[in-house]
């Protein structure tokens, strides 16, 4: 028989689940799982707190509680409080930032220093209107033009050489119209554009801006270079090495890997040859070497010197990281664009470079940081960066024996930039991380 | 843009060029300022003040210079030069002359091809240490730790002195200035030694200077002053006497304020009368103004007038005359006569 026993319990509903306990979830949990999971995990994080209150209670109180803001000597900070003397940053601020920059045409710096940011915009961020990049190539001349003033022609002058280069490989090769081997006339025009650019780089500008001086004079107070210093003169160093060793490197890195033995000789032995010798020692050049050279009276400016040696430092590097992003690609990516019947420039920029340039961010962004941190050596050769400054500063009466302060002052403002070339970094790897999965 | 066009006249003249740096005078007054070479920061001698301008002892002298020459203390540029690019940059050019704390040696003067043109500051290494440990003569260290800048002079003249006194230590090795105070004051060592100036302006830096003593002896001859480059006579001549006539001002009682006063004619004392050019054609023989020591001694007044307004008694440095006190006044400063 089938007699049905009657069920004791049957469940009608889904019991509403409960609460984690208190020990496992929220903050409570969050801290024993993660710092007190174990007696030795719960030792080091109390002796790491211990740690953390340690420093606290030396530094909060020195910075802030009794630090002194306003004073005219480091004397009149003791006599206030016994906290940081910040009163020399609050005098000198302007001089860490500028050097001796004029006070009145301050704003042109922060004005450069403003469209830098235009400028980067578009090769930073996908989303900017893609016609801005003609305002990030000129850039560099208007930067130029700002900080260190003078005629607005000189500058001009050498946007006309590109665009002489440019237009005789636009229209050379009709000139010749079909009496030549396409092949050879495209060659040909290319080499007298770069020749063109050259000679009017080099003999064509002064008279250029010479001439249109003549006519109409535009120009900007003109600024000596002895006067930059502080951060302006690291940005100038930095922004210019970064901006010019990446492409640099890149050319560096592609050629290296050339078939063409005389374009692969140059840049092995370019990079070779730079990686070799110490960035220090590069910086003697251009102050030293270079003066002896050079005739009397030549006015070579030291802090163009300086921008070209550190790019030139940076950018054997970067064709060093970049070509292990080359390598890193696999065989079959070369062969696929060769497949597809694009040349070696199509293949180059459409396929090899944006994958090769993708893996090696994190290197890349690591020698812009590196480059930017090495700034700091020209202190070496006599130029004023905030290091440098450092020294002047504290020999004045007012301020000798002050350490702490300056150099915090310093590696905070270091720290906020590489920090953030570092964060940009991350952010671009997530972006751009579409496959390879 | 000028810098293509040297670029290519630079190649071209490369060649010539080398060594081939010429009157250094004309070259100055063509292009209407001095390029002086400065240090990067030395308490009291070189630093910038909140304006961004260069001052301190060496920077004023380089002034007067400049005064002497264009009559206007502003007719300069510095460069600051580390103790690695001094040499270099007056070598190759880049500087004119050289007010930078130098030591003048034989070999420098010789060996590196330049000339010393007189002494601006008699300094001589000696010893700071804590007053309360009883010492009063350098000759009662033996047995102490001493800390001392590797790779200088004083370290050498320190290992001299202590053997030839029969005395034992036990040296602290340090890079900087900076690292000797905070060494010293935290005990690393009893005794900090560099030069008397050195230890003067670092002692001035203390929370409580006073606990603190510079022992009477000076180990060292240490000599600074300006250099300029060998074959430079006419442009040498103009910065030497430039200093020698600060010193005369001192010495006779001209300082910035009545030097106008001093040049009209009333004065009586010949050699007043030639320094500032109310008689005589000295100005001319240097190749300047009459009045160029009128110029020199406005800038930044007499020697002791800079001396004291930079690392004098009261300043935060508080320097004593010492040696530097004129010869008339138990000192060494000397200058030839200005005849």
């Amino acid at each position: 028989m089938a007699g049905e026993r009657p069920v004791a319990f049957v469940a009608e509903r889904q019991i509403p689940p409960s609460p984690p306990p208190v020990r496992t979830g929220g903050a409570l949990g969050w801290a024993r799982d993660n710092l007190f999971s174990g007696i030795f995990n719960s030792v080091a994080t109390l002796l790491s707190l211990a740690f953390v209150a340690y420093i606290l209670a030396m530094v909060v109180p020195w910075l802030f509680l009794d630090s002194v803001w306003n004073a005219s000597s480091l004397q009149g900070c003791r006599e206030v409080d016994d906290g940081a003397c910040l009163a020399v940053i609050n005098e000198r601020f302007m001089q860490f930032v500028f050097g001796f920059y004029p006070d009145d045409l301050r704003w042109r710096p922060v004005v450069a220093f403003v469209l830098l940011f235009v400028a980067i915009w578009p090769a930073l961020f996908s989303s900017a209107p893609r016609k801005l990049l003609i305002f990030s190539a000129l850039y560099p001349l208007l930067a130029y033009w700002l900080i260190w003033g003078g005629s607005l022609w000189g500058p001009v002058g050498v946007v006309v050489g590109p665009a002489i280069g440019w237009a005789c490989v636009r229209f050379l090769p009709s000139l010749a119209g079909g009496r030549l081997d396409e092949g050879i006339a495209s060659l040909a025009a290319v080499g007298t554009g770069i020749l063109a650019t050259a000679l009017w780089w080099l003999f064509g500008v002064t008279a250029f801006e010479d001439a249109l001086s003549a006519v109409l004079v535009i120009g900007l107070e003109p600024v000596e270079s002895a006067r930059l210093g502080g951060f302006l003169l690291s940005s100038i160093i930095g922004v210019s090495g970064i901006a010019g060793s990446l492409p640099i490197g890149i050319v560096l890195a592609l050629g290296r890997q050339s078939n063409l033995i005389l374009i692969k000789a140059v840049c092995v032995g370019f990079i070779e040859f730079i990686r070799g010798v110490p960035l220090i020692t590069l910086l003697f050049v251009a102050w030293l070497l270079l003066s002896y050279f050079l005739p009397p009276g030549t006015e070579f400016d030291l802090i163009l010197r300086v921008v070209i040696m550190v790019t030139a430092f940076a950018s054997a590097y970067m064709a060093e990281v970049i070509r292990g992003g080359l390598a890193g690609l696999p065989r079959g990516q070369y062969e696929a664009a060769d497949s597809l019947g694009l040349d070696y420039w199509k293949s180059m920029r459409l396929i090899i470079l944006p994958q090769a340039l993708k893996i090696s961010i994190p290197g890349i962004v690591n020698t812009f940081i590196g480059l930017f941190k090495d700034t700091t050596l020209v202190i070496i050769i006599g130029l004023l960066d905030p290091v440098g400054l450092l020294q002047p500063i504290r020999a004045d009466q007012n301020w000798n024996g002050i350490v702490w302060e300056l150099y915090g002052f310093i590696a905070l403002f270091f720290f906020i930039f590489c920090f953030a070339m570092s964060r940009y970094s991350m952010y671009l790897e997530r972006n751009l991380d579409v496959g390879h999965r | 843009m000028k810098l293509t066009t040297t670029l290519v006249a630079a190649a071209a003249a490369a060649a010539f060029s080398v060594g081939a740096h010429g009157a250094t005078l004309d070259d100055v007054k063509a292009k209407g300022f001095i390029q002086c070479g400065v240090s990067t920061g030395l308490a009291g001698f070189a630093f910038t003040d909140s304006d961004g301008n260069w001052d301190g002892f060496d920077v004023t002298f380089c002034r007067a210079t400049a005064a002497a020459v264009f009559g206007d203390p502003n007719a300069i540029k510095f460069t600051p030069t580390t103790g690695k690019t001094r040499f270099t940059a007056l070598a190759s050019g880049e500087v004119d002359v050289l007010y930078r704390n130098t030591t003048w040696t034989l070999s420098r003067d010789v060996d590196l091809k330049f000339s010393f043109l007189g002494v601006n500051y008699y300094d001589g290494q000696g010893f700071m240490i804590r007053k309360d440990m009883g010492v009063t003569s350098a000759t009662e260290l033996d047995g102490a730790t001493v800390c001392i800048q590797t790779g200088t002079t004083t370290e050498l003249n320190l290992a001299d002195y202590f053997r030839a006194n029969n005395m034992n230590y036990e040296p602290v090795p340090i890079e900087t200035n900076a690292e000797a105070q905070q060494k010293y004051l935290s005990n690393a060592c009893d005794v900090y030694t560099t030069d008397a100036s050195g230890l003067a302006a670092t002692r001035a830096t203390f929370e409580n200077p006073g606990d603190h003593v510079i022992l009477p002896e000076i180990i060292s001859k240490e000599p600074l002053g300006p250099l300029v480059r060998h074959g430079d006579n006419a442009w040498g001549d103009i910065v030497r006497w430039v200093l020698n006539g600060l010193i005369i001002a001192e010495e006779k009682g001209i300082t910035a304020a009545n030097v106008d006063s001093m040049a009209s004619a009333d004065t009586k004392d010949p050699e007043v009368k030639r320094l500032l050019g109310v008689e005589g054609n000295y100005g001319e023989m240097l190749g300047l103004s009459a009045d160029w020591a009128v110029h020199a001694i406005k800038a930044g007044g007499n020697y002791g007038e800079i001396f004291e307004k930079h690392i004098g008694e009261n300043t935060a440095i508080g320097l004593a005359r010492g040696l530097n006190q004129l010869w008339t006044k138990g000192g060494i400063l000397y200058a030839p006569p200005f005849r």
